[in-house]
């Protein structure tokens, strides 16, 4: 049901210069004296940190000396989802975060924005980097179309297997198509990045459900192995009344909304709370802020320094006018039809947040389709296995995954 | 505040640095603008019959992303007419009296050209000439510029020649591109010249378009080797004004040129000797502004290191440039890390590891996993051979420095140890730190 005053009163001007990427990227020139900046470490904690474990003095150099096409395969061999990473991950806590640059008081390296510059490059040029395998006779089944999914499908792809990947989506890419604030990833750079690994010959099933569709038993049936990364499911709920008042909203559902139709068809309140306080909760108050919210907080029943989020997305909703509430727990959604308030309860007793649009963001629960079965032929990963976590983590896992499957099917007594 | 007046040769200038002969000499407009600037001094684009240029003309080595750390060039000497030239040298002379105005020349090997050229310049009122003997491409295919350097009997006989008629200083301008420079520079001494200048450009193909493959710079796709200077030469400058500057047979006063960019770089070719200081380069590259460092900093040196001259600081390094035989063998170096300072890159670790000497062990932080806060690499002292290199590749200046191990021994360099006079103090183990940690 759509609310009747919440289409934005910005103009498609404010909107677009609201929604451009917050890190644009390098010119070429800028690269070049960042590449050269950097140290090249050896045994380099930059490397260290990243959970893909990419080569980063590697690809840095690679940057230096105008080797774009080299410094792309380094990055893409270790991360198949380099392209996002380098827009989404949380660098400070990362590769940049562990840059020797540091510890002599200076800004690090800017590890993202060089990684972008590689992977940039062979987007552009549609550069294949990767082929298929010779086929060793050989069926996966990935399902889920998310970076630990496809991570996975590469990987075995380029090692001669035949990889069916299943989504219960229209579109693949998981979070990274529709779920990550607009400013830092868009959906066109993130399906160019499925498509490369798509194309591989890696099958792609979009719409089916597992569990529902298909059953796991018959997955498993018909392939060698299957690999699980299905992500987690709808947000939690937050088990006070008037929560099924017009104008409450779930965090990811509102980012996918956005990410999906023209800006200014999503709708967003003139005075807009967020519940929660993890990297979804900043995605969603910065961009109801973006697209025109006058009043946008965060109200999270903790202190500033329980905050889940990193603090990178903390200071970014600061940058954007976004309020804080701590120590504030919501007790009831106040309105008639609609949202007209949020009750909440604080140190000082009971207080009535006025606001005509509620955007919950309390985390994901877990998916329930299908029981997981303990097989030695079925694995698992991404948000799926660890209970949610960056890009990183489940491109990481997909891989580790991937190497996993081909041990076990290349062992004669797997 | 340190007095930088020069007199190099008889010729006066308020301070040591004089525009190189080149393109930012090459007319009166360029050259008040530099004196207004600064410059103590200037040499004159070389004069000559006028020639023709090619378009492209200068070609540049990048290091990383600094820009000209090397430059060559295929220009040649001047294009415009004799006449102009002199006509606005004997201008600039007239506006600009205390600052040193020195042609140079080069012209075919004519005893009657060269006397005719030199008394006409000698008419502008200039306050020297400059001989160039040293340009290594286009004019010494045609039997001047290095193809006179590079022989001594040649440079010997025109230097002769001009001193039949100069009644103002000769400088000769040297070529690197030759096997020992001081033979040149003696036969320059012999011919009667009042000074030298050293080193013009070095033969060089400063690179190659890897899509066309033509050298730089490509004139229509093909190129020709060039004269190479910038910041890249001065190593190679410093050693042959040192050569020059320390063989008996010169003693006459040397002009230095090669890379200089920075007061330092001038203040370090004045300690091998040079009595004047010529740039080009990085006036091509940064403009005539350049001279205000070039000045201040060289005199607020002075100033701290309590040199009130410049003649108190000239050649002061020769004495220091021996043979190697003349080394101490029994000074014994090591390397100290500063823990506290190091960032944990390990970039000395690998250096030494596998480009010199073994003599620093890592501590295992990539084994381990990060953040363990101790140190990450330490020298193992008694395999460290004292040969710079950790704390020339550390990016934290100051966090390696090299400390000397007190001995017992003498002094005994290789002469005497050969003669067998002296002893030599224990040495440094050779290790293979990670070949043993591993068997």
């Amino acid at each position: 049901m759509t609310h009747p005053h919440h289409t934005t009163l910005l103009t498609d001007e404010e909107l677009t210069r609201n929604f451009a990427e917050i890190a644009p990227p390098l010119t070429a020139d800028a690269a070049l004296l960042e590449a050269n900046t950097c140290l090249f470490c050896y045994d380099a904690p930059c490397t260290a940190a990243c959970p893909t474990l990419i080569d980063v003095p590697a690809f840095i150099k690679k940057i230096a000396t105008g080797n774009l096409r080299g410094s792309a395969r380094v990055i893409l061999e270790a991360n198949p989802f380099g392209h996002s990473c380098a827009r989404a991950c949380p660098v400070e806590v990362l590769c940049e975060g562990a840059c020797v640059l540091n510890q002599r008081d200076e800004q690090p390296i800017k590890i993202a924005l060089l990684q972008r510059h590689a992977t940039d490059y062979v987007l552009e040029h549609r550069v294949r980097l990767f082929q298929a395998g010779p086929s060793n006779g050989k069926r996966v089944a990935v399902v889920g179309a998310g970076p630990s999914g496809l991570s996975c499908a590469r990987d075995l792809a380029r090692w001669g297997y035949a990889v069916t990947v299943f989504e219960a989506q229209h579109q693949p890419g998981g979070l990274n198509t529709f779920g990550i604030a607009e400013y830092k990833l868009t959906p066109a750079v993130a399906l160019a990045e499925v498509q490369d690994i798509l194309d591989l010959g890696v099958e792609l099933r979009t719409g089916v459900t597992i569990g529902r569709d298909i059953s796991f038993d018959a997955l498993l049936q018909d392939h060698d192995a299957v690999f699980v990364g299905v992500g987690l499911g709808l947000t939690k709920r937050l088990g006070i009344p008037g929560e099924s008042l017009v104008g409450v909203v779930d965090a990811l559902a509102f980012i996918a909304h956005l990410k999906s139709h023209p800006y200014r068809e999503t709708q967003v309140g003139r005075r807009v709370v967020v519940i929660g306080a993890g990297n979804t909760a900043i995605d969603a108050v910065t961009q109801a802020k973006r697209l025109g919210a006058v009043e946008a907080t965060i109200v999270y029943r903790r202190g500033e320094a329980e905050m889940p989020c990193f603090d990178y997305e903390h200071t970014l909703a600061l940058r954007d006018g976004c309020a804080f509430r701590f120590h504030c727990t919501p007790k009831r959604i106040l309105g008639v039809t609609h949202v007209e308030g949020l009750e909440v309860a604080t140190a000082d007793g009971i207080e009535v947040l006025a606001c005509d649009m509620v955007i919950t963001a309390l985390g994901q629960a877990a998916r329930d389709e299908f029981q997981l079965p303990s097989h030695p032929h079925v694995f698992a990963g991404g948000d799926y296995a660890n209970g949610g976590a960056e890009i990183v983590n489940a491109a990481a896992e997909g891989k580790q995954a991937a190497a996993a499957i081909h041990r076990k099917l290349s062992d004669a007594h797997g | 505040m340190a007095d930088l007046r020069t007199s190099f040769a008889g010729i006066e200038s308020p301070n040591p640095f004089w525009l190189a002969s080149g393109p930012p000499t090459n007319t009166y407009g360029q050259v008040a603008r530099a004196f207004d600037a600064g410059w103590g001094g200037a040499v004159w684009k070389t004069i000559g019959e006028p020639i023709i240029n090619v378009f492209s003309r200068y070609g540049s080595v990048d290091l990383g992303a600094t820009r000209m750390m090397g430059f060559n060039n295929i220009e040649l000497i001047t294009d415009r007419p004799i006449a102009d030239n002199l006509k606005e040298i004997a201008e600039v002379k007239r506006n600009y009296p205390k600052h040193a105005v020195i042609a140079s020349l080069m012209v075919e090997s004519k005893r009657e050209t060269w006397h005719a050229m030199v008394q006409r310049t000698v008419d502008t009122g200039a306050d020297g000439i400059e001989l160039n003997f040293g340009c290594p491409h286009g004019m010494s295919e045609r039997g001047m510029g290095s193809a006179v350097g590079q022989v001594p009997d040649y440079t010997c006989q025109i230097v002769e020649w001009v001193k039949e008629v100069a009644t103002i200083p000769v400088i000769v301008k040297l070529t690197p591109n030759v096997t020992d420079i001081t033979y040149i520079a003696r036969a320059a001494v012999k011919g009667g010249a009042d000074a030298l200048s050293l080193i013009n450009t070095i033969n060089s193909i400063v690179g190659v378009d890897l899509d066309s493959f033509a050298p730089y710079p490509a004139v229509a796709g093909k190129s020709s080797h060039g004269g190479y200077c910038g910041p890249a030469v001065k190593p190679i400058a410093l050693h042959l004004v040192s050569a020059v500057a320390g063989d008996p047979a010169v003693r006459i006063p040397i002009s230095g040129i090669g890379g200089i960019s920075t007061w330092r770089d001038a203040a370090e070719f004045v300690a091998l000797g040079a009595g004047t200081l010529q740039v080009c380069t990085a006036v091509m590259h940064y403009g005539f502004r350049i001279i205000e460092d070039l000045t201040d900093g060289l005199s607020t040196w002075m100033d701290e290191a309590g040199h009130r001259t410049l003649d108190a600081v000239r050649g002061r390094a020769l004495p220091n440039v021996v043979k190697w035989e003349d080394l101490d063998l029994n000074y014994h170096l090591v390397a100290d890390i500063d823990q506290a300072a190091c960032i944990g890159c390990e970039l000395c670790w690998v250096a030494c590891e596998d480009g010199a000497h073994q003599a620093i062990r890592k501590l295992g932080r990539g084994d381990e996993g990060r953040g363990t806060g101790g140190p990450v690499v330490e020298i193992i002292e008694e395999a460290c051979v004292g040969c710079n290199l950790c704390s020339q590749v550390c990016p934290v200046r100051g966090c390696i420095t090299m400390r000397q191990v007190s001995n017992d021994f003498a002094p005994v360099t290789w002469k005497g140890y050969a003669a067998g006079t002296g002893k030599l103090a224990p040495r440094s183990e050779h290790f293979h730190t990670a070949t043993w940690d591993r068997i």
